[in-house]
Parts: C-alpha cells; sequence; structure tokens
C-alpha cells in the first residue's frame, strides 16, 4: 500500500479522535458544572447520589465505563443497536466521565471563593443566579484553569480508549495499519500526531491563561 | 420616624451572646459612630442590620417596615421575597476590606449593579459612576482593576459601588483599618465629605478623632451591650469607667 493511502487511512481516524475530544469538552463542561452544583446540592439525597456517581465515574476504568455504555442497551435491556452505535457509545461514555472530574474541579474552584465576594453581592442586591453568573463563576474559570488543562490533555490521550468498543479512531487505524503492513510507520504516524494534537491544545490553553491575566 | 430602628437585638454564637439586648435608632441625616473594644460585638451589630447575620431575636425595622420581629416564640421572622428586597434597597454597606470585584474594571465594578439589578438607563448609571469617581479623585482610574489601586483607592472605589445604588443609609465597618496609616487619611477625607452631603451614616471605627469629629452621636459597646451613648462631647468627658478606660487607651485619639 502506498504511503499517501495509509495517510489518508490515518487522517480518518484523527478526524474520529478530534470529533470525540471536540463532543467530550462541548457536552462535558457544562454538564460537570450541572453536577457540581447537585455535588453541592443542600438536599442530602440529591447530594449523595451525585456523590456516588462521581466516585464511580474517578474509580473505575473509562474503558470499562465504555463498555457498559456500549453493551449496556443489549446485555441489559435487550435492544439491539447497530454499528453506527459505536461511535455514540463513544460520546456518552467519555461525556459522563469527563463530566465527573470537571464537576470536582468545579466544586473545587467555587468552594475557594471568598465569602466576602457573596456578601457584596448580596448587600449591592443581585440575585444568586446573578451572584453565580456575574460574580463568582468568572473568579472560578480563572482559578480552575490550571487543572482543566490537565485534563484536556490528559483527554487528547484518552481518546484512544474508543478503541476498546472498536471505534475506528486515531489509535485502532494505526494498529490495524500496522500489522496488515508489518509496518512500525502507522505508530510513528499515530504518536505524532497525539504529540502535535497536544501541543496544540497547550498552545491554545496558555493562550487563554494569558487573557485571563488582565487581574491578579 | 426612625430611618434605622434595632430592638431589642440578640444574636448567640454557639450559645455565646455576642449581641446582648442591643437597642439602637437612627434618624435620617445623622452620622452615628460606634465604638468598643475588639469583639465587642460591633461587626455582628452591622452584619445583623444588614441583614448578614440573622439576629437571633429582636426587631429591625427600616422607615417603619418590617424587616425582622419577634414571633410568638420570641424568635426573630424575617420579611421574605420582594418585601425585603424592597427594605434592602435602604442601605448600603462598606466593608474593612473592600470585597471589590477583581475581574471588573473600577467602572464597572460601580456600574454592574445598578444597570443589572435596579435595570437603570446605562448612559445615566455611567454619567452618574463617573461623577462619583470625579468626588472620589479616582476619575484617571475608571478602566483600571482593582489589583492594579492602593488599598485607600479600593476602599474609595468601595464607597463609591455603594453610594451609586443610592441608599438612603450606609454603614462603615472599620473602613480604614485595613489600611497603611499614611492612606487612612484620604479614605476618612471622602467619608467626611459624605456627610456634608447630609448622607445618614453608622460607622464602626477605631479612629477616635475622626469619630469625635464627624458625629452626631456616638456609641459605646463593650461586651455586647450599649455602654454609653451620646453627642462626641458627652461620650468623651464620660465619667463611666469602662468608657474612660477605653478612650485612655486610645488616647484622645
Ligand atoms: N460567624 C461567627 N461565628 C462564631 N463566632 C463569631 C462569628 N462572628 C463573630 N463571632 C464572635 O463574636 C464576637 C464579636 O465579634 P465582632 O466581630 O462583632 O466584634 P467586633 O466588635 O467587630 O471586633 P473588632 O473590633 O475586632 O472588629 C467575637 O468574640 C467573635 O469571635
Ligand atoms: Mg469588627
Amino acid at each position: 500500500m502506498a504511503l499517501t493511502k495509509i495517510l489518508l487511512q490515518l487522517a480518518g481516524g484523527m478526524w474520529v479522535s478530534i470529533q470525540i475530544f471536540i463532543v467530550t469538552l462541548v457536552f462535558s463542561l457544562p454538564l460537570g458544572l450541572l453536577v457540581s452544583f447537585g455535588r453541592m446540592s443542600k438536599n442530602p439525597v440529591i447530594r449523595a447520589i451525585v456523590k456516588f456517581y462521581i466516585s464511580v465515574m474517578r474509580g473505575t476504568p473509562l474503558m470499562l465505563q465504555l463498555m457498559v455504555v456500549y453493551f449496556g442497551p443489549y446485555y441489559l435491556l435487550g435492544i439491539k443497536v447497530g454499528n453506527g452505535y459505536r461511535l455514540w457509545a463513544a460520546f456518552i461514555g467519555f461525556v459522563i466521565n469527563y463530566a465527573a472530574y470537571f464537576a470536582e474541579i468545579y466544586r473545587s474552584g467555587i468552594q475557594s471563593m471568598p465569602v466576602g465576594q457573596y456578601e457584596a453581592a448580596k448587600l449591592l442586591g443581585y440575585t444568586k443566579p446573578q451572584t453565580f453568573f456575574r460574580i463568582i463563576f468568572p473568579q472560578v474559570v480563572k482559578r480552575i484553569l490550571p487543572s482543566v488543562t490537565n485534563e484536556v490533555i490528559t483527554l487528547v490521550k484518552d481518546t484512544s480508549l474508543a478503541f476498546s468498543i472498536s471505534v475506528l479512531e486515531m489509535f485502532a487505524v494505526a494498529k490495524a495499519l500496522a500489522s496488515s503492513q508489518t509496518s512500525l510507520i502507522p505508530f510513528v504516524a499515530a504518536g505524532l500526531f497525539y504529540y502535535v494534537f497536544n501541543l496544540i491544545v497547550a498552545v491554545g490553553m496558555e493562550y487563554i491563561e494569558k487573557r485571563m491575566n488582565y487581574y491578579q | 420616624m426612625y430611618l434605622l430602628e434595632m430592638n431589642h437585638v440578640k444574636k448567640a454564637f454557639d450559645g455565646q451572646g455576642v449581641l446582648r439586648d442591643i437597642s439602637l435608632s437612627v434618624k435620617e441625616g445623622e452620622i452615628v459612630s460606634i465604638i468598643g473594644p475588639s469583639g465587642s460585638g460591633k461587626s455582628t451589630l452591622l452584619r445583623c442590620a444588614t441583614m448578614l447575620e440573622e439576629m437571633d431575636g429582636g426587631e429591625l425595622n427600616y422607615l417603619g417596615e418590617k424587616a425582622a420581629w419577634n414571633g410568638p416564640d420570641g424568635k426573630a421572622i424575617y420579611a421574605k421575597g420582594e418585601k425585603r428586597k424592597e427594605i434592602q434597597k435602604n442601605y448600603g454597606l462598606v466593608f474593612q476590606n473592600f470585597h471589590l470585584f477583581p475581574h471588573m474594571t473600577v467602572l464597572k465594578n460601580i456600574t454592574d449593579a445598578p444597570i443589572h439589578v435596579q435595570k437603570r438607563d446605562k448612559e445615566e448609571v455611567y454619567s452618574e459612576a463617573m461623577e462619583l469617581l470625579k468626588k472620589m479623585g479616582l476619575e484617571d482610574k475608571a478602566e483600571a482593576y482593582p489589583c492594579q489601586l492602593s488599598g485607600g483607592q479600593c476602599q474609595r472605589v468601595a464607597i463609591a459601588r455603594a453610594l451609586a445604588l443610592n441608599p438612603r443609609i450606609l454603614f462603615f465597618d472599620e473602613p480604614t483599618s485595613a489600611l497603611d496609616p499614611e492612606l487612612t487619611g484620604e479614605v476618612l477625607k471622602v467619608i467626611k465629605s459624605l456627610a456634608d452631603m447630609h448622607i445618614t451614616m453608622v460607622i464602626v471605627t477605631h479612629e477616635m478623632a475622626f469619630a469625635k469629629d464627624i458625629s452626631d452621636r456616638i456609641i459605646f459597646m463593650a461586651d455586647g451591650v450599649i455602654v454609653e451613648e451620646g453627642t462626641p462631647e458627652e461620650v468623651f468627658s464620660s465619667s463611666n469607667e469602662r468608657t474612660q478606660s477605653f478612650l485612655g487607651r486610645y488616647g484622645e485619639g
């Protein structure tokens, strides 16, 4: 097989990896905020449920969670899922897993806010949602950015776990090509891809962190 | 009618009585200073007056409107919802540590609440805010962030922020205690200028000379009770032993 053909196939896998990456971030970041509210809820039942969910997501391998999401509908409910469900299962698995991690990051950020900010807002008449979105959240974002960056970089590498439910992302394609061509080139290309992807992510996050430096 | 009325206010933390039956009334235009040793409950009193802290028992009225009253079991009941919001519009509080919003410019710190809470016209709010900044001597700092200001400048911004909502009464909790001595003067000068505008103020302070100079009335608190109150002359020439020993420690300021 010609090198261009190998690269073309790899590019297909690359695109799937990037899709998983983007979908995970777009949905798990807001979902994580919602989960963190549940984790800090005044209602002890909600709090306990959310706490359990977070501990399961963080305490079991993501690969296992992906399998449960993928095989669960059939094994548990007898629902036949088509081949097209693979990628969806990956999306769902990644989103609910990362939402749990982000929720804990949000929570630590929100709880680190000095009570004086809430009191000042209250005196000025801000409603609770206004206080959160105008005063607390913008400051929380700045505080948690380094932890979020760590998670995002981990996510780039984690996308390869979708391989476990046979999603043809970068890693799966590279592995298949490597064995059919008995060549290391696909692996080298895959490694290069993850490395460059992370480099771009790091530069992007650094840029955002710089933009957040408008105040100390 | 009194602007602020607090009757038989009681507040305890962990069974420890911090406010023990305090009554205090303030008329429109009056300037009242509260002095007293550390731990006597001055901050707690202001926090109860501004509903940051809920008192255990007692009454709180603004312009005759009931913010809190005693229920049948002697525990304070608070006004809720719209009523409470209406009452809260009457007052502002300036904190010892400013509590400015660090992610907003000076101008935004001042204008954000009038625009988004009071829903007032933007242009009008901005021009009023610039007026306020001019009064505070900070017109060149409108676009600065709080972290770029000195403590004295921050406190003046905090005062402007409170004033921008046009409260009828302004509470100050040791507005100069977090400042270096050389910055204290500029803040006191601003507060003095508010006095000249006849803004009603209740000021907790350790600046005795300032309290004596600015106040219509001085309240001396110790151990959760009002030991003595009166005009500055009366309090500063008091024969009460506790008042004397407290004032003695501060000299005459
Ligand atoms: N949230 C709280 N929980 C427990 N105890 C508190 C709380 N707030 C105040 N206290 C206690 O209440 C007492 C009075 O405190 P307060 O801050 O009102 O005194 P103060 O007169 O303002 O003193 P200072 O001059 O040092 O500011 C103190 O003994 C303090 O430890
Ligand atoms: Mg105090």
